[in-house]
């Protein structure tokens, strides 16, 4: 009932999924750093900034995560010439994927990112203020570090969808999990079999990941 | 305290309501349910994407060969056109959509291979296509081997994107995107070198007035496509009936004649017509 | 308007700011004229690709149908697993182990797996067990993936918003001899849902997004999927996705300022009411803690 999956070699099940990894870890490192910088001009002094900050989660965030990956290789790639730095397709597309999913996924944590600055209490930021620290050091001494220690619920939600939502890559060829099912469906004819094979890797995959981080957060949560 | 009473009642009524709805909506979609068998019409399976074969045009009508061999088909079998019901078919739900019964047939550039035929029966074939290449008309790529090194595009997952990763050009860079439109727009842009698929839906691209003259098939005749009419594992009176009306189709010159109208255009030599049963390896 | 986070600005700090957004400006417009500029020259704005827009036919025969199945599925789905997270929320914190660990159990599990596989299996589920014609199946089945990861979710925010909830209200409530059903039908869900609102916009933006994934395999003829038959037609990709992108824009911002406004209502009412929570807490309550999820974009295309 399984002995297809051994035809495949490139890539192998595994090889497949250990790709999705790469996705998920890259794009969460980048949408955290990019999400944080969005949360920072969201509450920052600079009006245009805010006002940035505003329209881009607002865009980014309605816009359906297929539609912007589609873009980053039709639009960015095709028309504007980004080539991401490799005249090699299968390295551009995966790091147009990563691209497309940072920005996507950076809205979400901003808006995580700026619930959490709002559970850091007044006093506190009142405090760094009064003893004369500018906002870019009231934010990153006082402020953040209190807030992401109350989101890190929330963040792994959003982890766990972008796990999933690598997925998304397969439309503009990233060999991932998705790739290799689709071409897993087209020569097998089995479609159900294939499903629940991926489905289950995917619980693999996120479950702990979910389970983990929920014990995290109770225990970094600040007591107050 | 009275009001925020009747606020919270307010809320519990308002999820009452919304759980009576769902209920309500389930049921109503239950009841309504008639088989889809009732009445006399015909399901059949094709795509909707692909110009020349099967495509929903503008006023909502069908139109390409794959549409003009299930109608005359389905003229066979005792249906006039507008008794046709036409269901999309995406490739990955050809199978199941057989074998469940959503539709009669399907005649969606469906190749006959031994996988396949594990599935669902194939009644035909009724046209022989080629996987081939598409190129910008200025283009210097002749043979399969010249696109090493060049930047290839297929849909993700397709039969035809793991046959040139596999055999024909293993270094050829291989892009797979969602559609052949997207490929194609690609291929204008001047970002990509080459489309690959079977000849028959790449002319049909081709001959598109936004594309026309920017294209040209190579000719490569990289593998056989059989297409066939596929139908549920097992049902062999409409796989005879099917049978059939492809050899009257053949023979009364219908079959001539829809290769005029659909291929004519985009200027593809199509392969005689194949005898039915005979599948070209 | 000022934050508690920076000092109001004076004169220096104003000219600072005045520089920052020059400089910003400036940026933002240099991209985007870069941007028209590349999309004029790679002939993407010409105007045959854009026309069919102008049609009526582009719209009758392949958006506006689109548009009305993927508002039909996004709609059922909310209606459906709004209040079955809820109730799947409430059950997580039961008193009763039998029910608690199974609602956890149901929880965790779709949220882990992929919603466009959830769309798969219930499509099959309906094909084998009930007799639903084959031209809804895909509807049905689009429904049931969306509400089985979505009321998941919705639990998850729905139980971080009543354990948020100061302890006092339940021990108030029972102090005043309310039963348990009636602790939480009456004083903890209204204030919880109210608190989290933005959250549940957030995860009901997710459901409208999230039906795209009925296109991909089983045949739903929702927006993206029409839209693939448009382009098809017509050969213009790119418009064609900026068109879709821009509606799906406009339809998640009208469900998101409908949402803030039901928000400020809720909030006034509640004041004026003289409820326990006063606005600042509430705003507090919006928080992370309470959001459990700030929407999760989540779907995938698989």
């Amino acid at each position: 009932m399984f002995d297809f999956l051994s035809d495949y070699d490139d890539p192998t099940l595994l090889g497949a999924f250990w790709v999705t990894v790469q996705l998920t870890v890259l794009s969460a490192v980048g949408s955290l750093i990019w999400g944080t910088l969005l949360a920072a001009m969201r509450v920052s002094p600079v009006p245009l900034m805010r006002g940035f900050g505003t329209a881009y989660v607002n865009v980014v965030r309605n816009i359906p995560l297929t539609v912007i990956i589609v873009f980053t290789s039709l639009g960015l790639a095709n028309i504007f010439g980004v080539t991401m730095g490799t005249e090699d397709l299968k390295d551009r597309a995966f790091r147009l994927a990563v691209l497309g999913l940072v920005a996507y996924t950076a809205a979400f944590v901003c808006e995580a990112i700026r619930s959490g600055i709002n559970t850091v209490p007044v006093g506190q930021a009142e405090a760094a203020r009064a003893i004369g620290l500018s906002f870019s050091q009231v934010l990153r001494l006082v402020v953040l570090p209190q807030a992401f220690r109350s989101v890190i619920g929330p963040l792994a939600n959003v982890l766990i969808a972008l796990t999933k939502n690598t997925t998304v890559a397969a439309t503009i060829g990233v060999a991932e999990a998705a790739l290799l099912m689709k071409e897993m469906i087209e020569n097998e004819a089995q479609t159900l079999l294939i499903g629940a094979i991926f489905a289950l890797g995917f619980v693999v995959l996120t479950l702990p990941t979910g389970l983990f981080l929920g014990w995290l957060s109770k225990r970094l949560a600040v007591k107050r | 305290m009275k009001l925020r009473k009747v606020s919270a009642a307010a809320a519990t009524a308002l999820v009452l309501a919304l759980t009576a709805t769902a209920c309500g909506g389930d049921n109503g979609g239950d009841s309504s349910g008639s088989g889809s068998d009732g009445g006399k019409t015909i399901k059949i399976g094709i795509k909707y994407d692909q110009p020349g074969l099967g495509l929903k045009e503008p006023d909502g009508s069908f139109s390409g060969f794959d549409v003009d061999v299930a109608t005359y088909v389905a003229k066979e079998l005792g249906y006039k056109p507008d008794q046709i019901e036409w269901v999309e078919t995406k490739s990955a739900d050809r199978e199941n959509a057989l074998s469940r019964g959503d539709v009669k047939m399907i005649a969606a550039t469906y190749s006959i291979t031994d996988e396949r035929k594990q599935k669902v029966d194939f009644a035909g074939p009724y046209l022989l296509a080629h996987q081939d290449l598409l190129v910008k008309a200025d283009s210097d790529i002749k043979e399969g081997t010249d696109l090493n090194g060049k930047k290839l595009c297929s849909v993700t997952g397709s039969t035809s994107a793991q046959n040139v990763k596999k055999e024909i050009a293993p270094k050829a860079q291989l892009q797979e995107l969602g559609g052949y439109s997207e490929c194609i727009a690609g291929l204008q842009s001047g970002a990509l070198d080459a489309v690959t698929t079977d000849d028959a839906i790449l002319a049909g691209f081709a001959a598109q007035d936004q594309y026309k003259g920017q294209f040209k098939l190579t000719g490569l005749k990289l593998s056989n496509e059989n297409y066939g009419i596929g139908v549920k594992k097992g049902d062999t009176e409409t796989l005879n009936k099917i049978n059939d009306a492809l050899e009257k189709m053949v023979s009364d010159g219908a079959w001539e004649k829809a290769v005029k109208d659909n291929f004519g255009p985009a200027n593809y030599k199509n392969e005689p017509a194949p005898k039915i049963g005979q599948i070209v390896q | 308007m000022t934050s508690v986070l920076y000092d109001a600005p004076g004169p220096r700090a104003k000219r600072r700011n005045v520089l920052f957004s020059v400089v910003f400006f400036v940026l933002v417009a240099l991209l985007l004229w870069w941007v028209w500029q590349t999309m004029d020259e790679k002939g993407q704005l010409e105007w045959a690709l854009w026309k069919p827009f102008t049609t009526s036919e582009a719209w009758t025969t392949y958006l506006l149908p689109g548009l009305a199945d993927t508002l039909k599925a996004a709609a059922l789905s909310m209606v459906i697993a709004l209040p079955l997270g809820a109730i799947l929320g409430i059950a997580r914190m039961s008193d009763h182990r039998w029910v608690r660990i199974p609602a956890g159990a149901v929880v965790e599990f779709f949220r882990a797996i992929p919603v466009l596989l959830l769309m798969l299996f219930a499509n099959e589920f309906y094909v084998r067990s009930t007799g639903i014609p084959s031209d809804e199946r895909p509807l049905y089945a689009v429904v049931t993936g969306l509400v089985l990861y979505n009321a998941s979710v919705l639990a998850e925010v729905v139980r971080a918003g009543i354990l948020s909830l100061p302890k006092g209200q339940s021990e108030a409530a029972m102090a005043i001899g309310l039963r348990k059903s009636q602790t939480m039908s009456g004083i903890l869900l209204p204030q919880a849902v109210t608190a989290m609102l933005p959250a549940i916009v957030s995860q009901l933006v997710v459901i409208v997004k999230d039906t795209a994934l009925g296109g991909v395999m089983i045949g739903f003829t929702e927006l993206l999927n029409t839209r693939s038959t448009l382009a098809a037609n017509y050969a213009n990709v790119i418009p064609s996705f900026i068109v879709v992108a821009v509606i799906f824009v406009v339809l998640n911002f009208i469900l998101t300022s409908f949402a803030s406004w039901l928000e400020r209502r809720l909030r006034r009412s509640k004041r004026s009411t003289g409820a326990v929570l006063g606005a600042e807490k509430v705003d507090d309550l919006n928080a992370a803690e309470v959001g459990g999820t700030y929407g999760t974009g989540a779907g995938g295309s698989i």
